[in-house]
């Protein structure tokens, strides 16, 4: 305003509005730039998500189906009897290799020669006689008739009518000859190949022919493993965090657990590993391999997340609650149980389902106490040999056969899908305690 | 509320401090503090803030037990027996000392769970109707009875603030305590809800002694019969409320009442 003296340092109402408004705009400047930043790196993560998941959904959803044979196989009653009758020692003891190869000569009389019968024989599964096996086992009238059935290719016919291996490519460069290739095809115009529901991946433990490979053993060690981890790991772990935090006494021994409950969480996986190899396998003798020697030693590795999680849970509780227990004359017991706990609840389970996923992907512990390795059979239980999910997926990852590519995805996924359903059922529980006021 | 008050000679002194002195950690809060509480009265404890009133009032039910680096000096008397004697379990005193807070904070629990906790474990009523019968009786006592009676299921926390201190008189009284402590227990209330408040406590007055802290001088000239001066640590002066608020002894006091500190 004209005639008013400019005092030092002060400014007439408009000309401070005036600075204000100039200044605005680097301002917002600032705030628009940090928010497409943002934007910026949730689109290129999600990028990167789509690609990954994208890839392994890709290569690994055609497990879903198995190339099937359909062969028609003579069941002639001598090959099943023994001494004159028919029983099921004596079916299981008949020559079922022999009855598949006759079935396929059958399919192709012009073969001759050693070398193509062998390639002949080699479309078919070598576990094809097995499931003959158990179908007649199963289905002992069958004994003396002639029967159609489906039986699993080899994995080379798999991956051929899956499209993985490229025809055009020199026969010295692939697994499946000329030969082999033009049988395929005929199979095919007769209506005999085609491809059905994998029941043999959902069902079977590990083997060295990818075909027979199933994710089932692995999926039930990784199970029985969690349920011991999560049995041993939760009670201990909220029950520490309850001590700790609500009645030891706050003094330079309780500083010192502390801090190696803190470094405890830094510790390297294998070091677990390593002590439960000398104490639980040699000194105590729990079963080498089993899944409660894999879930005691993940136990001790998720305790200390578990218990740092539920120490801040406890301490996030206002103490308004704690005042108005004890002011009506709670004990300090009775304070916590009562009070504190449910309202730590859901920090608690929080830590715990974090610990329980870092579990769940662990290897290195279980190495030394024979979790990583090759074992086919399904187990019965905590105390059978077993392996786990991510260990199933690193042996077929280091398996050269073209099929244990679509399996290793699939495996991937098959782990990927076991957390979503326990951060789900954690998710759940969380609201059921969050609900409750 | 003008009724005529039995001599004080007459009536029997519930709480007797002798001597309190109260230190967090090297820091002295209370000096010396000597009080005593007359039974079935009100005792009112004023003073600017910071004064140690509420340090205490939180000595007569030893929740400062629950500070670290708090020390308690001196005795306090409930019926003759001192409560920081050794032999005293502290979850038994707080069942005969119940206690209000400045910031309602009831469970979040059900309005039912909330009256009928302390019974349950205290072992007072086990039964449902016996329980039923108490809740019942400490939310009339509260004057909560008529608004809650219909969802004693529902949240106590989703009742109004009015309410939910209302809420935690009741919690306190259904142990059947012989004191109540009131620790500013309008101070996060609108003035409806302070005066019903105030009601209550002329009620309550019948089958209780209460002590409350009060950072108003108009509250504490209304509900109370007695009043206790506390001034950086010191008592500095305690008699009949009337007497303080109309010709108080101490300078202080004056300088306090008047407006002029505090």
């Amino acid at each position: 305003m004209s005639g008013q003296p400019e005092s030092r340092g002060r400014m007439s109402r408009s000309d401070t509005m005036e600075t204000v408004r100039k200044g605005l705009r680097s301002r917002y400047a600032a705030e628009r730039r940090f928010i497409w930043y943002g934007r910026g790196a949730i689109a290129i993560a999600l990028g990167f998500l789509v690609l990954l998941v994208g890839s392994i959904l890709i290569k690994g959803a055609s497990v879903v189906t198995q190339t099937h044979v359909k062969l028609t196989v003579e069941l002639p009653l001598e090959a099943f009897s023994k001494n004159g009758e028919v029983t099921a020692d004596s079916i299981g003891a008949a020559n079922f290799v022999g009855l598949v190869k006759t079935s396929l000569r059958d399919l192709f009389p012009d073969v001759s020669g050693r070398r193509d019968k062998r390639a002949l024989d080699s479309l078919i599964s070598s576990g094809a006689p097995y499931e003959l096996r158990d179908h007649v086992l199963a289905n002992p009238e069958l004994v003396g008739q002639s029967i159609d059935i489906w039986l699993s290719a080899s994995d080379d016919i798999d991956m051929l009518d899956k499209g993985y291996i490229d025809r055009d490519v020199d026969s010295t460069g692939r697994r499946v000859t000329d030969k082999q290739i033009a049988w395929y095809d005929q199979l095919i115009a007769e209506g005999r190949l085609e491809r059905q529901f994998n029941t043999t991946f959902f069902t079977s433990g590990d083997s060295r022919e990818p075909e027979q490979a199933g994710i089932w053993g692995a999926a039930l060690g990784s199970f029985y493993t969690l349920l011991v981890t999560l049995l041993l790991a939760f009670p201990l772990g909220v029950t520490t965090a309850v001590y700790l935090e609500e009645f030891a006494p706050k003094n330079k021994w309780t500083d010192l657990i502390e801090v190696n409950i803190n470094n405890l969480a830094a510790v390297p996986s294998i070091i677990f590993g390593l002590l439960g190899l000398a104490v639980f396998l040699n000194i105590i003798g729990l079963p080498r391999s089993a899944p409660l020697a894999g879930g005691v030693v993940l136990a001790l590795m998720t305790l200390p997340t578990i218990i740092i999680a539920g120490r801040a849970a406890l301490k996030a509780v206002p103490p308004s609650i704690r005042e108005a227990a004890l002011g009506v004359g709670a004990s300090r017991l009775q304070t916590v149980t009562h009070h504190v706990l449910p309202l730590a609840m859901p920090g608690m389970l929080t830590g715990s389902i974090i610990g329980m996923a870092q579990a769940l992907g662990e290897t290195a512990p279980l190495l030394m106490i024979g979790m990583v390795a090759f074992i086919v059979d399904l187990p019965g239980g905590p105390l059978d040999p077993a392996t786990v999910l991510p260990v199933q997926v690193y042996i077929w990852a280091d398996s050269p056969e073209r099929a244990f590519v679509e399996r290793t995805s699939a495996g991937i996924i098959v782990l990927l899908l076991f957390l979503v359903v326990m951060n789900l059922s954690a998710v759940m529980l969380r609201k059921r305690f969050e609900r409750r006021w | 509320m003008t009724d005529t008050l039995p001599p004080d000679e007459d009536l029997r002194t519930a709480i007797v401090a002798e001597g309190v002195n109260v230190y967090y950690g090297e820091k002295q809060a209370l000096f010396d503090v000597d009080l005593d509480i007359k039974q079935n009265q009100v005792t009112a404890l004023i003073g600017p803030s910071g004064c140690g009133k509420s340090t205490f009032l939180r000595c007569i039910n030893r929740m400062n037990d629950v500070i670290d680096g708090c020390r308690v000096e001196g005795r306090i008397a409930l019926d003759g027996d001192d409560i920081y004697d050794r032999s005293v379990d502290v979850v038994q005193l707080r069942a005969r000392i119940g206690m209000v807070f400045q910031k309602p904070n009831p469970f979040p629990k059900s309005i039912f769970d909330n009256v009928s906790y302390g019974p349950r474990i205290h072992g007072i009523a086990e039964r449902k109707a016996d329980l039923e019968e108490i809740v019942h009786d400490s939310l009339v006592r509260a004057g909560l009875w008529n608004e809650v009676a219909d969802r004693l299921n529902e949240p106590g926390t989703g009742l109004s603030g009015g309410q939910q201190q209302r809420l935690c008189i009741a919690r306190a009284i259904a142990v059947r305590p012989d004191v109540i402590l009131m620790d500013e227990p309008c101070s996060a209330l609108d003035p409806i809800a302070t005066a019903r408040i105030e009601e209550l406590i002329d009620d309550l007055r019948e089958n209780y002694t209460i002590v409350i802290v009060t950072h108003s001088m108009q509250q504490a000239a209304r509900v109370s019969q007695r009043t206790a001066f506390f001034h950086l640590g010191n008592l500095v002066e305690f008699g009949p409320t009337d007497q303080i608020f109309t010709s108080p002894r101490d300078k202080r006091t004056e300088s306090y009442i008047t407006g002029r500190i505090g």
